[in-house]
């Protein structure tokens, strides 16, 4: 029988882990990450765990050990959020491109300057083409179900990709949220005994091997990288076929996205992670007075599933992102909307975008955002399309 | 320690055939180790870039014949954490049975400077491992800039001489001593030059890293980068040590103790003379300065060492 928890989120995924029971993490505290490291140093110290926890001096070494601990045939766990992410940027490439199957909690938090400890997603928007799989999750149980799935993704033969796995921080890694939990031995039938792919470990005796060799001049960087490019296509469908046998054990499944309201809607909201919950709940009093608007909630940023969504959003009057991060381009709006506009892009009749930016640093999502950033969509208005949610003037 | 006839029956674990440059110290420093490696024991190599690295592994080519891995720059020592964990925990589950060591070999750039931190890391964890820097006294892969290793006076890329300066205005980092007071079971100061102190100590640094973590930065000459010819890179490597500008020495447990000792010492432009990127220093008059303080340093060093050693030179 699943068990049900009144936990914070980054127990959630203190949780997982120790069910997942990885043979190497090596992790560095930062706020608001910090709680998932302490609690499972708990674990160790307990003697619930298996795993070598290597304390790391920095979140550069803590992916540099990862990377060595997965080329030695090791299952590898890690946990960060902003600086720390950013700190691990460039050997964040290199666990993607030696094709390690690392699996990475990202609680997400605004990047510097000014330094602000509060959620956005600049974090893991700056790691977006990384070669990292990125899930988001609205909730502690999204986070705790997202990290299970997430080792068996990665270390599927078709994708052989790291995977990191997003929530939002403080409002859902510090929250007391209901959280189903699978028994243990549910857990870890799930995610399973973990195999190496013969030939590849560095503790192979008898079988050397040399991992990360240099590309010379001309050598194969680019096949290598395109390489990469296809695994990231398959793991599409890897990742859908594991959220809906991951239902079949625990009543929750999960695909590329989720919808609410969309079937008869004509404005179609995107968004990822916590803000779902917020736009959800105020679109049922919205629906209820006959708007017609629905919300797709992003569960999958990378691989991005553009033909999927292309097909999908096509026949919106209106196409509305929520980012909760700026692209810096110069008022070109956020991450998600410039990735859902390339995706529109070429279609006969494309729906009319909207770009809401909110929440940059821990900034609330208020009902009263939500209501006006609804009240912008469904009347006229000579707004650019790229608008700010509750910014002071 | 092994004789001389032991190890020349050994398998090389650094194959022939890298691209290193003829005369390197490198892979001198590289094949001393690895000979002094129990034969029964197999090894994982950990490089930082550098010039053993990128001449090692051209893609598809390996120089090695032992599992080897390369991350960044900066991370060899955090990478083999990593390696060794992962050794730890599968054996520990039953699902690797060999004896396992593990080995970075780094230079002086990613030992001395941008690798410092997770060096310091790994070390003050513990992990099993021995940390080889073979210190070339820059940055020799990408055309000689200077290091927190390169010495006084030496010219550099990034030190150049010029009408307001005489190559490296500060003298180098004593990591050696840095890496000793991280209290390491084993902590040595070798030279390509003298094998067999080297391989004695290769031994111990072996046979330590069941312990904990050892270090040891060995002198390694580059005469691309020192300007001097090819064949002489024994040769200087032994000037250096026969000045007393590096001294072979190792911690062992805490008590300091001089391996070689240098009674009568040659004063120190006996090694800078057949260096090129010193060659400024005895142009006409005006780097007398320089070289008195070069000389300075080296005395002053010694005096530290045989504190360290409380009178216990051998």
């Amino acid at each position: 029988m699943a068990k049900i928890l009144a936990i914070v989120g980054t127990d959630a995924a203190a949780e997982a882990m120790r069910q997942i029971d990885p043979e190497v993490v090596a992790v560095y505290p930062i706020t608001p990450q910090t709680a998932i490291v302490e609690k499972f140093a708990e674990y160790v110290a307990e003697g619930q765990v298996n795993t070598e926890m290597i304390n790391v001096e920095s979140e550069h070494s803590a992916m540099s050990a990862c990377i060595g601990a997965a080329a030695a045939g090791a299952r590898v766990m890690t946990a960060t959020s902003s600086q720390g992410l950013a700190l691990m940027w460039e050997v964040l490439y290199v666990a993607a491109g030696l094709r390690l199957p690392i699996v990475m909690a990202n609680v997400n938090r605004a990047l510097s300057a000014p330094i602000n400890i509060h959620c956005d997603h600049s974090d893991s928007m700056g790691a977006r083409d990384s070669g990292w799989i990125q899930l988001y999750s609205e909730s502690a149980q999204e986070f705790y179900d997202n990290l299970l799935q997430a080792v068996r993704v990665a270390e599927h033969p078709e994708v052989r990709l790291p995977v990191m796995v997003c929530v939002d921080g403080f409002i859902i890694s510090h929250a007391i949220d209901r959280v189903e939990v699978l028994e243990d031995g549910q857990a870890r039938a799930f995610v399973g005994e973990y195999q190496p792919l013969p030939g590849y470990s560095l503790l192979d005796a008898g079988r050397p091997v040399s991992v990360g060799m240099f590309d010379g001049l001309y050598g194969y960087y680019y096949e290598a990288r395109r390489a990469q490019e296809e695994a990231m296509a398959r793991a599409l469908e890897v990742i859908r076929q594991v959220g809906e046998e991951y239902g079949r054990i625990s009543g929750r499944s999960y695909a590329l996205w989720e919808e609410y309201g969309l079937e008869d809607a004509d404005i179609c909201l995107v968004a990822l992670n916590s803000a779902c919950g917020t736009l959800r709940s105020r679109l049922a009093a919205w629906r209820e007075r006959g708007a017609r608007i629905g919300l797709l909630k992003l569960r999958v940023f990378r691989p991005w599933p553009e033909e999927q969504l292309r097909e999908r959003l096509a026949g919106f009057k209106t196409v509305a992102v929520f980012d909760r991060a700026l692209t810096l381009a110069g008022n070109c709006g956020g991450p998600l909307y410039r990735d859902v506009a390339a995706t529109l892009y070429g279609l006969p009749h494309p729906p009319q975008l909207v770009n809401y930016i909110y929440g940059l640093g821990g900034r609330d999502l208020t009902l009263t955002m939500v209501d006006a950033a609804l009240k912008g969509l469904t009347e006229e208005t000579k707004e650019k399309p790229v608008r700010y949610l509750g910014l002071r003037v | 320690m092994a004789t001389l006839a032991e190890l020349s029956n050994r398998r090389e674990l650094l194959a022939s055939g890298h691209r290193l440059c003829a005369g390197c110290g490198a892979p001198i420093a590289v094949r001393q180790f690895l000979l002094a490696l129990p034969p029964e024991a197999q090894v994982v190599v950990c490089c930082p870039t550098g010039c053993l690295e990128v001449s090692t592994t051209i893609y598809p080519y390996t120089a090695w014949r032992c599992s080897y891995i390369h991350n960044a720059f900066e991370n060899a020592a955090a990478t083999l954490c990593g390696v060794e964990a992962a050794y730890a925990a599968l054996k520990r589950k039953g699902k690797i049975e060999a004896d396992f060591r593990f080995a970075a070999f780094g230079g002086d750039g990613g030992t001395y400077d941008i690798g410092f931190q997770s060096l310091s890391g790994a070390m003050e964890r513990g992990h099993k491992m021995i940390y080889v820097c073979y210190d070339n006294e820059a940055y020799m892969n990408t055309g000689i800039q200077r290091s927190g290793a390169t010495p006084r006076g030496a010219w550099t890329t990034t030190s150049p001489t010029g009408q307001a300066q005489a190559g490296k205005r500060e003298g180098r980092k004593d990591l050696t001593a840095i890496m000793a007071e991280h209290n390491l079971v084993y902590v040595a100061q070798a030279s390509i030059s003298h094998w067999r102190d080297t391989v004695a100590k290769a031994e111990k640094a072996w046979e330590y890293s069941k312990e904990g973590p050892v270090f040891v930065n060995i002198l390694s000459p580059c005469h691309r980068g020192w300007r001097f010819p090819m064949e002489k890179t024994i040769e200087v490597a032994r000037l250096a040590v026969r000045t007393r500008f590096w001294p072979l020495y190792e911690v062992e447990k805490g008590r300091w103790r001089i391996t070689v000792d240098v009674a009568n010492p040659l004063p120190v432009t006996e090694w800078l003379k057949p260096q090129g990127r010193f060659a400024h220093l005895f142009r006409g008059e005006g780097n007398q300065e320089v070289l008195r303080a070069i000389q300075e340093d080296v005395d002053r060093q010694w005096a530290k060492l045989l504190s360290r050693c409380q009178g216990g030179a051998v």
